[in-house]
């Protein structure tokens, strides 16, 4: 915010923007715990030059609105069984670019692919396959359940909205054992729950249909750091064991580093940068990249010696931080 | 459920023992109270199809203006006519034009104000546009066209006054549905592939439900108050039928030498309200499952 | 400890700006903190760090006399601002609070967004609480200062900004005019409630570098509250790790984070630690404290942590002794812990 006139100085695109290569790259440097030879090969989703414009409030009544580009040629490959991150602070349109992965939006331009299936110029009602396919677990654990219903109807939800209502009661009670919750609890209200157990919910119901993709937005942003851990170590378990392509959003650099793969960086509307998260910690391309890291306060480093103004001084350096959204 | 397997065992968590156990919700005292004058007042209502003290609507052949005594226990109008009696069967007529009224501005007002609520685009402008309209009409004045038009009569008045009331019942349905539909949860459900007409049955009606029984409470007492307004002008309620309103409005003019006449049916009215009002409130609460034990 | 003479701490703590000590705070039936003690040295920076429901928000509400309706306050706070620390600042009114609240200490809290009126400009805002206190002799020259203040804080073109209201500006600019406000009339102490928390990670950046830079500029003292403990380390010399309402460890930043003895501090840094010491931990499973935090009033008799800790013993069920570590400046309440069974060390 220290200068909102020189925004537009860097240059867009770094290095990387473009399309990584095919696959599941650099996953390598990480072999997954157990699974690495079973994996299925393919892809999962897939953005082709993606935009997503909105209209602005009018501003005159002869002017035309103005647009906002909310997402900006958006290309990536996803691979089947990859976690995939996507880091950006606010404004970034991180949100608005996993709204549009889910389905929930359609781009204004490009082309959006799950499994191989456009899902850009499909309306609501025929996407009921991707409902089956495609689960989100989100980031407040107080606004994502509702408050009016039995944590049985909860988790049952995406199974009663595909038209199954056969043995949910079952597997209701499979799921929350599976998230590490006991089966009594089918029968309360989400208020009686902390944050994390209320996480565990959320995760429950997106495992209820048995996704093949499970997309994370800040999943643990709003919880306390005791808790935060044994979340993290769910979302990894079920990963891993019903072999998931996870796509996590988060703001938070350290949390996408323990989970994922690979690592995509937005900045007004664009990936900067795309690269395998060792790459990306250990050799950060894009100015934007490097700014954000040097930005984290990290406890080793801090004991280490370094301070605020190191902090600062590393934003600084390394370009203007984004103009503010008034 | 095949994909169940070969998952390691997890850890089971059972809630903290901090949390509180489902018990069963308890009545809280509006309910009860609010519960008990709603019942009450619909007991005697019904009770005057079956008995009343008097034979009701009959000029009696007793003193006119009579205070409360053992013969009559509220006392006689300036017609003749037993007060408790006309009470009783007055009930009938307030406790329908209430719920009547009530129902059709809500059963119109709330699908209304959730398809503002949900349908982005010109649609929900329009919906709201069309309320506001309705919105600066008068109760009054519609019910004015009404009976113009159909001849004043206690259904025509109700129906006026149901109609006066929809962009009330559409307005609060609509700021509560617009917040509700920002929650993640709708978010989850519409992921989950529920329809949207799912969405507002499932979701959406349930949490705004609290606001809607509010709002009924408040309009259930401002459609009492409407009718008896109407049943004066001679456009509800026709001379021959006892009403609250009618009674109350009838007493104005002997407000002085008789006070009673006023002030019984007046209180009739003010327990109403606050009955309906305390029922509403506990309802609320009482259906809210986060207040649970308190 | 119970309380010693007025008198003789008055004298005992000459270089402490916040003295506290044995506060307690309940509702009726709720306790919700427990003798909380802690000293703040002038231009000393210090943490407070806890999760949520530990008391932390709490604690500098209590000490800026602000507790919500409801919940009462015992005890003893001190603070030594323009006038030395003679008064209990518990048992003073709320017009002496008013005095003391924005020139003396002063405070930072979390959402910049509600922080400033949205109806005023904010170089007014800033203006105000220096006419308030009367420290600026008139209109105008708190306006001149209000420009000083705005660039200190790094705004681009402060006079100019001094005239936009606060929906003009982005999250970082409002935290950075709720920072000039905080630091306008110089106070002894700066009190900061999660600064930064609603702040993306480039601004928050820059917004502790401020708040560091303000604060050693004014040789203040400062108690900033946190959930992260990268930032406290990154910003305080000294912290006190609080959970159920109860300091559980205290001491200079190195020893209790590198180095820590209660075993809910270790869970903390374990279950936070995301990355190792160096710089990746792998995919293995993150340490963990087992269950949830406790809600306020619920926490166990005897050692709060207790029920989450897999060390507890019957032991814990009185509460543990305060165990100083090693001689502080800053008196025994700032180096020590309260756990019957610390973890690490040992011959220390």
């Amino acid at each position: 915010m220290t200068a909102e006139t020189g925004s537009g100085a860097e240059p867009r695109r770094g290095s990387t923007g473009a399309e990584p290569p095919g696959v599941r790259t650099g996953s390598g440097a990480e072999p997954r715990r157990g699974s690495t030879g079973a994996e299925p090969p393919g892809v999962a989703i897939e953005l082709r030059e993606v935009c997503r414009d909105f209209r602005r409030r009018r501003t005159s009544l002869t002017q035309p609105a103005p647009v906002v580009r909310a997402v900006k040629d958006v290309t990536a490959t996803i691979g089947r069984g990859e976690r995939f991150g996507i880091v950006g602070e606010s404004g970034s349109g991180k949100s608005t670019l996993l709204r549009l992965l889910c389905g929930l939006d359609q781009p204004t331009s490009g082309e959006l692919l799950v499994e191989g299936r456009p899902i850009h110029d499909q309306p609501a009602r025929r996407l009921g396959w991707l409902r089956q396919r495609l689960q989100l677990v989100f980031q407040d654990p107080m606004s994502s359940l509702d408050p009016r219903m039995r944590v049985r109807d909860i988790v049952a939800e995406p199974l009663v909205a595909q038209g199954r209502h056969e043995g949910n009661r079952e597997r209701v009670v499979e799921l929350l054992e599976r998230v590490g919750l006991s089966a009594d609890v089918a029968d309360r209200y989400p208020h009686q729950f902390s944050g994390g157990q209320r996480q565990r919910i959320s995760v429950a119901r997106a495992l209820a249909p048995g996704p093949d993709i499970l997309v994370a937005d800040e999943p643990v942003s709003a919880l306390d750091v005791s808790v935060r851990a044994q979340v993290l170590n769910l979302i990894d378990e079920v990963v891993e064991a019903f072999g998931l392509t996870l796509v996590f959003v988060s703001h938070d650099l350290s949390v996408v580093r323990h989970v994922c793969d690979r690592v995509a960086v937005m900045q007004r509307g664009e990936l900067v940068e795309v690269a395998p998260t060792e790459q990306l910690f250990a050799a950060p391309e894009h100015p934007y990249t490097r700014s954000l890291l040097a930005a984290v306060p990290d406890l080793h480093q801090a004991l280490a010696g370094r301070t605020a103004q190191d902090l600062a001084a590393g934003v600084a350096r390394r370009g203007p931080e984004p103009g503010g959204t008034a | 459920m095949s994909e169940m397997q070969g998952a390691p065992a997890a850890q089971v968590v059972t809630p903290d023992d901090t949390t509180p156990r489902p018990r069963g919700r308890a009545l809280n005292p509006s309910l009860l109270i609010g519960g008990a004058i709603v019942a009450a007042i619909v007991l005697l209502a019904l009770l005057s199809y079956v008995w009343t003290p008097w034979p009701p609507m009959r000029v009696l052949p007793v003193e006119p203006y009579q205070t409360p005594n053992a013969e009559h226990w509220l006392g006689t109008d300036r017609l003749r006519r037993d007060v408790l009696t006309q009470i009783l069967v007055g009930a009938r007529t307030t406790l329908y034009v209430g719920l009547v009224a009530v129902g059709v501005a809500a059963v119109v007002g709330v699908p209304l104000g959730i398809l503002a609520a949900m349908s982005p685009g010109w649609l929900g402008q329009l919906v709201m546009r069309a309320n506001d309209v309705l919105l600066a009409f008068p109760a009054l004045l519609l019910a004015i066209m009404f009976a113009a038009l159909y001849g004043g009569s206690t259904r025509v008045a109700m129906i006026a006054i149901g109609i006066a009331t929809i962009p009330a019942f559409a307005r609060i349905t609509r700021s509560g549905a617009l917040g509700v539909m920002k929650t993640e949860y709708v978010v989850a459900a519409r992921a989950a592939g529920r329809s949207p007409l799912g969405i507002a049955w499932r979701h959406v009606l349930p949490n705004v439900a609290g606001l809607v029984i509010v709002q009924a409470s408040v309009s259930f007492a401002i459609a009492i108050l409407a009718e008896a307004a109407l049943a004066y002008l001679g456009l509800g309620t026709p001379t021959g039928q006892a009403s609250w309103g009618r009674m109350l409005f009838e007493a104005q003019t002997t407000l002085r030498s008789a006070p009673h006449l006023a002030l019984i049916p007046g209180a009739a009215i003010a327990l109403s309200v606050l009955g309906f009002n305390l029922f509403g409130d506990g309802l609320r609460d009482w259906l809210d499952p986060r207040l649970e034990n308190r | 400890m119970t309380a010693r003479p007025v008198e003789t701490e008055a004298v005992a703590d000459e270089h402490a700006v916040l003295s506290v000590d044995n506060l307690s705070v309940g509702a009726r039936h709720t306790p919700l903190l427990h003798d909380v003690s802690f000293t703040i040295g002038r231009g000393e920076r210090v943490g407070l760090i806890g999760e949520s429901g530990s008391g932390k928000s709490l604690t500098a509400l209590a000490v800026m006399g602000l507790l919500p309706e409801g919940l009462q306050a015992s005890g003893d706070v001190r603070l030594s601002a323009r006038t030395p620390a003679r008064r209990n600042l518990l048992g003073v009114g709320e017009r002496e609070m008013a005095r003391v609240r924005g020139d003396g200490m002063s405070m930072v809290f979390q959402e910049p967004m509600t922080a400033l009126n949205p109806t005023m400009r904010v170089g007014d805002q800033v203006a105000e609480v220096m006419l308030l206190h009367r420290t600026q002799p008139s209109r105008a020259a708190a306006r001149r200062r209000v420009v000083e203040l705005l660039e200190k804080v790094d705004l681009p073109d402060p006079a100019h900004l001094a005239r936009s209201y606060p929906h003009e500006l982005s999250g970082g600019q409002r935290q950075r005019v709720v920072l000039a406000i905080a630091l306008a009339n110089d106070p002894a102490l700066l009190i900061c409630d999660e600064p930064t928390t609603a702040l993306d990670v480039t601004v928050q950046a820059t917004v502790l570098d401020l708040v560091v830079r303000g604060v050693e500029a004014r040789h203040a003292a400062m108690l900033f509250i946190t959930h992260d403990l990268g930032v406290v380390a990154t910003v305080c010399e000294r912290v006190l790790v609080m959970y159920g309402g109860r300091i559980v460890e205290a001491g200079p930043v190195q020893e209790v984070f590198a180095d820590p003895r209660h075993r809910y501090t270790q869970g903390l840094i374990g279950a936070s630690d995301l990355t190792g010491a160096e710089g990746r931990r792998g995919r293995a499973a993150l340490p963990t404290i087992p269950g949830s935090v406790p809600p306020a009033g619920r926490f166990p008799e005897g050692c709060v942590f207790r029920t989450r800790c897999a060390h507890a013993t019957q032991r814990c069920e009185t509460l543990p002794p305060w165990v100083p570590r090693g001689p502080h400046p800053a008196g025994e309440t700032a180096y020590g812990h309260a756990c019957v069974h610390p973890a690490g060390g040992g011959t220390t």
